[in-house]
């Protein structure tokens, strides 16, 4: 146990003495924040509306002004020409083409089907189905007012209709903000929890002085635990200061336990540490460290479900997920502050990060070799 | 004086098909200087890593201090002090954090290692050094501090990787009355050099060539039967027999 001390003292001495990385790990947290969680969003502002509006007549005029008065759509371009429309979407001058054919007006005055085409960029697949879905949307609404509208004209019927009336839970204004700042939180002590003390060991072989204390008596799991402490701390305190980060800039609600976040970024920093350390023992470079961690870090953050829900990935990834422990953070983080889950929603996440923590970390004492 | 603190019995090291030393066979003496000899590559380094349980022999055996180095290497390791080639205290460390670490990581109590911290740097002449950053230190005072603490939890056999590679003449014979001072205390010391007339510091040279040893006495007995008249041109005789 005091043979530990002494190697921890000596860790946090060299740390502090570095003035670039102990100001770097202060820095990096506050950046990361202010720059991704605003930053990474789904939502879609002012796409770029092209309207080629062959019709001219008050109702087409009327769809038009619905479409520019949203917020989603900014008319950015209108011709008569389909060519030329079709050439501009190819040169990415907009996202969105609407036609409205010659005639439009007039099925509707007389209580035919008015037909529309809508031509949608689909580079990114994602956001043109939200772009189908937003025009959809006031295209729907748009529809439902010329039936008012005609009521008494036309005799429509009064068919029934289902009024759905929903409510968003646990994020009701749909603030992305709330959705990613636990989830940069998860980056952010994955990168420290990675990098910093994996490095750190590949420097000391580098260097030559990890020989000197191989030839010391000191055991291999109270170098391996000597190397973790002083990250495990720098982890916690980069996750303090990204919560006052959530809190003072985003205001983020945090409905759940404090603690209970705490001490499963606790057990996280270990799994992550001891995957680390693990790698470091067979890389005999930073070069190579950096290597290997730099893949399993983005496959890890990338399967994680920062960005796509991974529910819906495939399901040999969510079998890789069972080991990802990037994933369970991700999750519990979001589980604990958005929606105040307690440890026996999460129990099952938190039992697997446990697992992962004690293999990973006694992997990276096995695979230590003090004698070649 | 034939009280043997190693014993080495055929020792074989490979590397794949690389054969690094060649069936061994030496003893060293309790508190002697023993002088390991050998042209670059010779293998010498190897031998010192296996002795110091930091390289695991082929075949063969090794005992250090009375302890098998393929059965228990971590055990040999609290018996020795090291000290390489490639200059290995930590550089971002004061002098006192760097003795502070290895005392602590022997399990010296705190007062010891406080008492013989202050010895040491007034036996140095390392006052005002104390509190320095071996970064800021020349290489002459880097060694003799590596050496120093190499010896501070004062093990049964201390090894020397050329400690003295690119010191200065005068820092030399300062690094070698404390090896004498060291081996007066009746530790063991076990060195590699490069430098001839260091050997004849020595009380009994070993001298390696390929792999194998080629010839081990003290140094007047090899003057004697190579009909030199310095260790050096008994080395140049075995190394370049032509």
């Amino acid at each position: 146990m005091r043979t530990i001390l002494y190697l921890i003292r000596k860790e946090f001495l060299q740390i502090f003495r570095n003035k670039f990385i102990s100001r770097a790990m202060f820095a990096v947290p506050i950046a990361q924040m202010l720059l991704l969680v605003p930053a990474v969003t789904f939502e879609i502002k002012n796409v770029r509306l092209c309207i080629i509006d062959n019709d001219l007549t008050s109702e087409s005029r009327g769809l038009i002004s619905k479409l520019e008065g949203s917020t989603f759509f900014k008319v950015t371009f209108s011709t008569f020409s389909e060519n030329e429309a079709n050439n501009l979407l190819h040169k990415n001058k907009f996202d969105l083409i609407l036609n409205i054919p010659s005639g439009f007006g007039k099925n509707l005055g007389t209580g035919k089907t008015g037909k529309l085409m809508a031509s949608v960029d689909a580079i990114n697949a994602s956001s043109a189905q939200l772009t189908w879905a937003y025009l959809s949307g006031v295209i729907r609404d748009y529809n439902r007012n010329i039936l008012t509208k005609n009521i008494n004209t036309i005799p429509v019927n009064l068919v029934p209709q289902i009024i759905i009336t929903n409510r968003f839970w646990y994020n009701e204004m749909l603030n992305y903000n709330h959705y990613m700042l636990p989830g940069v939180l998860t980056l952010l002590v994955t990168v420290v929890g990675f990098l910093l003390a994996g490095l750190n060991m590949v420097r000391e072989k580098e260097m030559g002085t990890i020989e000197q204390l191989n030839v010391t008596p000191v055991r291999k799991y109270q170098l391996i635990i000597a190397k973790m402490v002083p990250f495990l701390l720098i982890g916690l305190i980069d996750l303090s200061i990204g919560l006052i980060i959530g809190k003072l800039v985003f205001n983020i609600p945090f409905v759940g336990s404090i603690t209970l976040l705490f001490v499963c970024s606790f057990i996280f920093l270990i799994a992550v540490l001891g995957l680390a350390l693990f790698i470091s023992t067979f890389s005999g470079s930073q070069q190579q460290f950096m290597f290997i961690a730099f893949f399993c870090m983005i496959i890890f953050m990338l399967m994680s479900g920062l960005f796509t829900p991974y529910e819906s990935m495939p399901n040999w990834a969510q079998i890789f997920n069972m080991i990802n422990p990037v994933a369970y953070l991700m999750k519990i983080n979001r589980m604990v502050m958005l929606k105040g889950s307690t440890i026996h929603d999460i129990s099952r996440e938190i039992i697997s990060l446990i697992v992962i923590a004690v293999c990973s970390t006694s992997l990276a004492v096995r695979r230590y070799r003090k004698t070649a | 004086m034939n009280n043997s603190v190693i014993t080495v019995r055929n020792l074989v090291k490979k590397f794949g098909s690389f054969v690094a030393n060649d069936n061994l066979n030496f003893e060293v003496y309790a508190g002697e200087i023993f002088g390991f000899l050998g042209a670059n590559g010779a293998g010498k380094t190897t031998t010192i890593r296996i002795l110091s349980g930091l390289s695991a022999p082929t075949s063969g055996e090794v005992i250090v201090a009375g302890i098998n180095a393929s059965k228990k290497p971590e055990e040999i390791k609290k018996q020795i002090g090291y000290m390489s080639q490639k200059f290995s205290l930590y550089e971002d460390l004061t002098v006192k954090e760097n003795i502070m670490l290895y005392g602590g990581i022997y399990g010296m109590s705190k007062s010891l290692i406080k008492e013989r911290t202050e010895n040491l740097l007034e036996k140095l002449n390392f006052r005002d050094y104390g509190n320095k950053l071996i970064a800021d230190l020349p290489l002459g005072l880097r060694q003799k501090l590596a050496f120093s603490i190499a010896v501070f939890h004062e093990p049964k056999i201390v090894f020397l990787d050329e400690p003295t590679g690119g010191v200065d003449p005068i820092t030399r014979r300062q690094f070698w009355e404390m090896i004498y001072e060291t081996a007066s205390r009746g530790i063991t010391v076990f060195v590699t050099t490069h430098y001839m007339d260091e050997a004849e510091y020595c009380d009994r040279i070993s001298i390696m060539s390929e792999a194998k040893i080629v010839a081990l006495d003290t140094p007047e007995n090899l003057k004697k039967l190579y009909n030199a008249a310095t260790v050096e041109d008994v080395f140049i005789k075995i190394a370049r027999p032509n």
